[in-house]
């Protein structure tokens, strides 16, 4: 058996735990940090964010018929493989007559937050129709 | 088979290739039954949500719905007896809203009987439909046909009294998934008067019965319910034929409970999902209804239309006007005891935007 050296064994304890070792604690915060945003896209989809007083929920009540596990697929009007994020900033522009939102922003990320959380549970099936 | 033509096709050769029909075949092959009163047509426009901007501003999407059953109602021949106005003519119950709406709703050429919606009613508790449109229940005869108007979105009295502005407790209501909603009730005044109406005619008579919300239940978290609906049913059991036309649901929907024939007729602004597309929460959508097919976003009047309604087979039958898809046709089957669609009934006609998930 290989000895290990005393100042190995110092320097262990003295580093934080491994990035692999997370707690409970760890568990809750990071769920905690899902749900403050899912929260605000919750807000988001039931706010108007065009300019014709529309809001998201008015034709998706609980982010219905949006089918988030079905994304990347190809949408024949826009002529590609189309992600959910392309799709909100559609409806941002059409059905609520208002301005896209960054793909990276914060208010989109918030809405496909909340948008995933409302079809938790389902199996994903990428380009179904 | 007999054929009728409900549009006018003179002069309207260009506009003729746009409109979704201009032939509605009514079939007689599933066992007729002599009606016992004079037969017509009416039709039935709803679900309107003409959304307020600001001065003479209003949600563009929305009018158009509108302003397009208006003009088709005008077009149909033989002429609607009546046109009923099933209710959400307004988004916010704003005076703004609802006089705009009227102002659409004057090109109508046959009159109107109003039935009122939760978005008509709860800024003011439907006083300024009461003054300037219509009493919110009340019933009249028409050919032999006894018809029951309901104001079926009222609710619970605390939940009223909890909102501290007229504003917020509109809010709260116009959002379909609310989770700080409440029922609709039709309530025990209009049950007491229901009672009553209905007391003078005899078990014969066709009674239609025309509300907001459907007088059965279906999804609580969505308000497609009627907290006190089986009272209301149980009042009508007595009669041979009661069908009852409603509003709301925005959606092809039918269904039957014991006597009773339900549809639910076509919104001109937007389609709702089905139930049955929230996988959360568990609903009760008819196994009867086969699905209108899932809205294309990129067509701004799919998913959407108004109704024409005939008694001709001694029941009535409904032609669904649904813009942009193939209209649709489900009447009463004498034979099995409840409406049928007469192209997709059976499980192996249907087509894939039929299914919803």
């Amino acid at each position: 058996m290989k000895r290990i050296p005393v100042w190995l064994m110092l320097a262990a304890l003295a580093v934080p735990a491994p990035g692999d070792e997370f707690t409970e604690e760890d568990l809750k915060r990071w769920k905690a940090e899902y749900m403050k945003v899912m929260e605000r896209g919750e807000k988001l989809f039931h706010s108007p964010l065009g300019s014709n007083n529309v809001s998201c929920d008015q034709c998706h009540p609980n982010g219905a018929n949006t089918h988030p596990e079905t994304y990347p697929k190809f949408q024949k009007q826009l002529g590609k493989v189309a992600t959910l994020r392309e799709m909100i900033n559609w409806c941002l522009q059409n059905p609520l007559e208002g301005k896209p939102l960054g793909l990276d922003s914060d208010e989109m990320i918030a809405l496909e937050a909340y948008i995933h959380w409302e079809r938790r549970g389902v199996p994903l099936a990428p380009g179904k129709h | 088979m007999k054929r009728r033509q409900f549009l006018k096709g003179m002069g309207l050769a260009g506009l003729g290739a746009t409109l979704p029909f201009s032939l509605v075949e009514i079939s007689f092959g599933m066992g007729t039954k002599p009606a016992e009163h004079e037969s017509f047509t009416f039709a039935y426009i709803s679900d309107s949500h003409l959304t307020h901007l600001g001065g003479t501003r209003f949600t563009r999407n929305f009018d158009q719905g509108l302003r397009k059953a208006v003009m088709e109602v005008n077009l149909m021949e033989p002429k609607p007896d009546f046109v009923v106005y099933g209710g959400d003519l307004a988004q916010l119950g704003k005076r703004e809203e609802l006089d705009h709406g009227l102002e659409l709703l004057s090109a109508l050429r046959p009159p109107i009987k109003w039935v009122i919606g939760e978005h008509d009613f709860y800024l003011d508790m439907g006083r300024y439909w009461e003054d300037k449109i219509s009493p919110l229940h009340y019933s009249f005869d028409h050919k032999g046909v006894h018809f029951v108007v309901l104001n079926s979105i009222l609710t619970y009295e605390d939940w009223i009294a909890r909102w501290p502005t007229a504003e917020e407790r509109m809010a709260n209501m116009a959002r379909l998934d609310n989770p700080h909603g409440s029922p609709f009730l039709v309530g025990e005044a209009q049950l007491r008067w229901l009672q009553e109406d209905l007391a003078k005619y005899d078990a014969n008579v066709p009674v239609v019965v025309l509300s907001h919300s459907p007088l059965y239940k279906i999804f609580k978290p969505w308000n497609f319910w009627t907290d006190d609906a089986e009272r209301v049913q149980k009042l009508l059991q007595r009669f041979h034929r009661v069908t009852v036309l409603h509003g709301h649901v925005h959606q092809v929907l039918y269904n039957q409970i014991g006597n009773i024939t339900f549809y639910a007729m076509m919104a001109t602004a937007w389609p709702w999902p089905y139930p049955v597309s929230y996988v959360q929460k568990p609903n009760q959508v008819p196994k009867l209804t086969v699905f209108m097919n899932r809205a294309d976003p990129f067509h701004e009047r799919d998913g959407t239309g108004w109704d024409i309604l005939d008694l001709d087979s001694g029941a009535i039958t409904n032609h669904y006007q649904l813009w942009l898809n193939e209209n649709r046709t489900v009447a009463f089957d004498f034979k099995l005891k409840h409406p049928v669609d007469l192209k997709y009934q059976d499980p192996d006609k249907r087509i894939p935007p039929q299914f919803h998930y």
